[in-house]
């Protein structure tokens, strides 16, 4: 978003070594720091992936992939995800432009379409539950099961997060901390994104394929 | 349905008098210290200026008393270990029953690794940092103090563990199926599991906070190059903290879920796989290995180029050799399991990735060495630990080099050879190097020095008593006997391992004079005084007063070459200046202090009890009150306050009339 405001704030003759800049504005340490947490995140992602990788041949005689995962639910799921993303995005946009009716509506359609997205992860876990492919089934499952549902808690604490931020928008105003804040919750909304695309990929296309 | 879930009084093993009279001298040292902050009614200044304070300098100091007290916790593991395995030969069984010693083992390795060796890196990273790059604090202030605090919480849940219940009897590692549920019901794996959890999480956050105060905030001027070599290690450190942590995390979660919810990630049926969790261990684990001896690295050569009043010999090939050493680390983990069964080629590849780790390395050693070649060395306390250090660092590394063949690993696997090697590498590399750091910066961090007798003193008890604990090791392991013995049957192992006993009363009289000399030099305090500089140091931590005001510089560094103090120094000298200009002093925005670390880590305790006891009620208030404070945190008016110039400027003023007179 505003890299332009980062590199204002910076003197002017200090700009051909960016490295010599001395501190640089609270808004871009931030969403920095934020950066190497979201890369830390995905590093435990990317453990959780390789275990299912290892693990999703080990059914144990229990049922595979390819005859648990309904690809239109899927599909919806990704969908939701995916456009409440893109509403994120526009309430970004509401909130560097400060206007308060955009930023609560961009919030409200991200909001409804991540619990939508939420819904239908709830229901396929319990419709599995319900036939007896439970983790404690094989390892597969517990693989399955710890993977997609350390992403679905992910999108839970966003959901808890944004309703966090909506009242501190209408308690505190567009003030620095504020939009500091907010920023850094879109940064973690889209990475969500990122790790369901892996997701997506790997868990329900590559499971139902031959 | 039980109100306390597992909870009940047969937790408490009152039947082993040695659990007991090791419980009741911890609560006799508690209920001491606690009288004694009373009786001086030190509690509210306790809590406005160190519980609640966000200044890194602060927080650095907490870190390394939890490590100095954690350092004599796992030691008293260490000598009673030794202790048995000298008496337990033939057919003795010495004084510790296996279940005992199996703790023992466990809580030994645990503690000195998490909290010993990890919390003091963490702590000098934090005092040294952003005064050698010229900055008021870290990036995140508070989140440093909740970091502090979470690392903490854990060390204070496995301290619970003596007393209330028990501890891991599945060695450091605990690995699965034995850390499973069907092999250890009881409650000693979830002790070791929900304390690692949580001072993980405070570490990660420490590694989030570094990385991004190095790469961010630096004084004008201070471009990656001339940053000093301590920072850089710093910064390959957080690096590998922010890589490798995040595994830890997910493999004890895994684990966990196994333990918890009858998952099967690692159990015997349903398709576990017990060697993904060995994988996934040492991938974060020997990471880890380089996350504790860069620092120890970065430590060694500031000492050694201070005391041998040169600039560091080839200082960008250190830059480049730390930052080749934090990729490799990850590439060689598989060295920790030779024996799983992989291919001849995968032991192949990381035999020879673990041998070619080698070489930065070494390296480094022969920077440290032409930078003292030709030099003015002063010899005096934290030199002796860095040229200890070399020595002992050489051997401990050959060693290394010798078990990365992997024919060769097949033989020494398991057997305490490996012992000698690591602790030859973490004592001689890290706990010298910290050693050494902390005779170098305690001047700065209090305004006093250390008293060097006792500091030599300690340093020789060290030394040679680290050769002869662990020098036999290398033999018996030779000789066969593996590691986690509680008794043996071959009674030609019992001389080498008395002498290995000799040497570790000998460290434990190392211990001593650390003690003695820490009191020592606190009673003399008025003679030990120092100005701000009492090194004739390099960087910038000694341009400022000793200790430093929260703020740390009056004005804010400029710098404009390596070595920024020493060039300054340089210029003066060259240029004869008679006054430097007068300053100009601006206010200062400061962090305010938050209590949101400790009362976040107390919560944290809560939540880490409750679920190792299956109080499931108290885990979910543990979480509500864990929200609610970090709500608080966030709707919090002011995080600010701003320090006057005038107070600024009265401070300064006073400090300069100081030296100068």
């Amino acid at each position: 978003m505003n890299i332009s405001v980062a590199i204002d704030a910076v003197p002017q003759d200090a700009l051909p070594s960016a490295s010599e800049a001395g501190p640089a504005p609270k808004r871009v340490v931030v969403a920095y720091g934020f950066w190497i947490f979201l890369l830390s995140d995905i590093i435990m992602f990317a453990a959780l992936f390789a275990s299912y990788a290892v693990l999703v041949h080990s059914t144990a005689g229990g049922p595979t992939g390819a005859q648990l995962f309904n690809q239109k639910t899927v599909a919806i799921e990704t969908a939701c995800l995916l456009v409440s993303s893109y509403a994120c995005g526009l309430m970004s946009l509401a909130i560097n432009s400060r206007r308060y009716l955009r930023t609560y509506l961009g919030a409200l359609i991200t909001f409804a379409l991540g619990a939508a997205f939420l819904t239908l992860e709830i229901r396929e876990f319990a419709n599995m539950i319900a036939i007896g492919a439970t983790p404690e089934r094989s390892a597969f499952l517990s693989a399955f099961f710890t993977l997609v549902g350390c992403h679905g808690l992910h999108v839970t604490l966003g959901l808890v997060w944004l309703a966090v931020m909506m009242v501190q928008v209408a308690v505190m105003g567009f003030d620095a901390t504020v939009q500091r804040r907010l920023l850094c919750f879109s940064l973690f909304w889209h990475a969500l994104d990122i790790v369901w695309v892996g997701l997506f990929t790997v868990v329900y296309l590559m499971g139902v394929s031959p | 349905m039980n109100l306390l879930g597992k909870l009940d009084w047969s937790a408490i093993p009152l039947n082993q008098p040695i659990v007991m009279g090791a419980t009741a001298f911890m609560v006799l040292i508690v209920v001491a210290i606690l009288g004694f902050i009373t009786m001086k009614g030190a509690w509210l200044y306790l809590w406005r200026e160190w519980l609640t304070s966000v200044d890194h300098k602060r927080i650095g100091v907490m870190y390394c008393v939890l490590a100095l007290v954690m350092l004599l916790r796992g030691f008293s593991d260490a000598i009673m270990m030794r202790a048995q395995q000298a008496v337990a030969a033939g057919g003795a069984q010495g004084y510790l029953p296996p279940e005992h010693f199996d703790q023992i083992f466990s809580a030994h390795g645990t503690i000195m690794i998490f909290f010993m060796a990890m919390p003091f890196v963490v702590g000098v990273m934090n005092f040294a940092v952003p005064l050698q790059l010229g900055v008021r604090d870290v990036a995140f202030p508070t989140l440093n103090s909740v970091s502090f605090w979470l690392t903490a919480s854990g060390a204070l849940l496995i301290n619970v563990s003596l007393a209330v219940g028990e501890f891991s009897k599945a060695g450091w590692w605990g690995y699965p199926p034995l850390s499973e549920l069907q092999f250890s019901p009881g409650v000693g794996v979830d002790y070791y599991l929900w304390s690692l959890q949580i001072s993980g999480l405070g570490t990660l956050l420490a590694g989030i906070n570094f990385v991004t105060t190095i790469l961010k905030l630096r004084a004008p001027g201070m471009s990656y190059m001339r940053m000093p070599v301590f920072c850089w290690t710093a910064l390959a450190t957080n690096l590998l903290i922010v890589a490798a942590f995040p595994v830890l995390t997910a493999v004890l979660a895994m684990l966990l879920l196994d333990r918890y919810l009858g998952f099967h990630f690692f159990t015997n049926d349903a398709g576990g796989n017990q060697m993904l969790y060995a994988n996934l261990f040492w991938v974060w684990g020997h990471p880890e290995v380089y996350i504790l001896v860069l620092p120890a690295f970065g430590i060694f050569s500031e000492v050694i180029a201070t005391f041998s009043g040169k600039p560091l010999f080839g200082y960008r090939s250190m830059v480049a050799a730390t930052m080749t050493i934090c990729i490799l680390s990850f590439l060689v983990w598989l060295h920790h399991f030779f024996t799983m069964g992989a291919s001849a080629n995968v032991n192949g590849f990381f035999g020879v990735m673990s041998m070619i780790i080698a070489l930065p390395t070494g390296v480094k050693i022969f920077n440290w060495l032409f930078t003292m070649y030709g030099g003015r060395v002063r010899f005096s306390v934290p030199v002796l630990w860095s040229i200890g250090f070399m020595v002992t660092f050489v051997i401990g590394g050959m060693t290394g080099v010798l078990q990365a063949v992997p024919p060769a690993d097949f033989q020494l696997h398991n057997s305490v050879f490996l012992i000698a090697h690591f602790h030859n590498v973490i004592i001689g590399g890290v706990v010298f190097g910290l050693m050494a750091g902390y005779n170098y910066w305690f001047p700065k961090a209090f305004g006093f020095a250390l008293d060097e007798r006792w500091g030599k003193a300690a340093f020789w008890c060290w030394f040679v008593g680290f050769y002869l604990a662990f020098m036999p090791l290398y033999l018996l392991g030779l000789m066969g006997m593996t590691r986690r013995m509680q008794h043996y049957a071959d009674l030609s192992w019992q001389p080498w391992l008395l002498v290995a006993m000799a040497g570790t009363v000998i460290i434990l009289g190392g211990i001593a004079c650390q003690i003695i000399q820490l009191v020592v030099s606190i009673r003399a305090r008025d003679k030990l005084r120092v100005t701000a500089d009492p090194w004739n140091g390099r960087t910038l931590e000694w341009a400022t007063t000793s200790p430093p005001p929260a703020w740390n510089f009056a004005v804010q560094p400029r710098v404009s070459g390596r070595d920024a103090l020493w060039s300054s120094k340089q210029r003066a000298l060259a240029t004869k200046e008679e006054a430097p200009p007068a300053r100009v002093y601006e206010p200062i925005e400061m962090p305010k202090n938050s209590a949101t670390g400790f009362v976040t880590a107390f919560f944290a305790v809560v939540i880490g009890f409750a679920m190792i006891w299956h109080i499931w009620w108290m885990a979910g208030l543990g979480v509500f009150g864990a929200f609610v404070t970090l709500l608080a945190f966030a709707f919090r008016r002011r995080s600010e306050i701003e320090v006057p110039a005038e107070q600024i400027a009265r401070f300064d003023r006073a400090h300069q009339a100081g030296a100068a007179a």
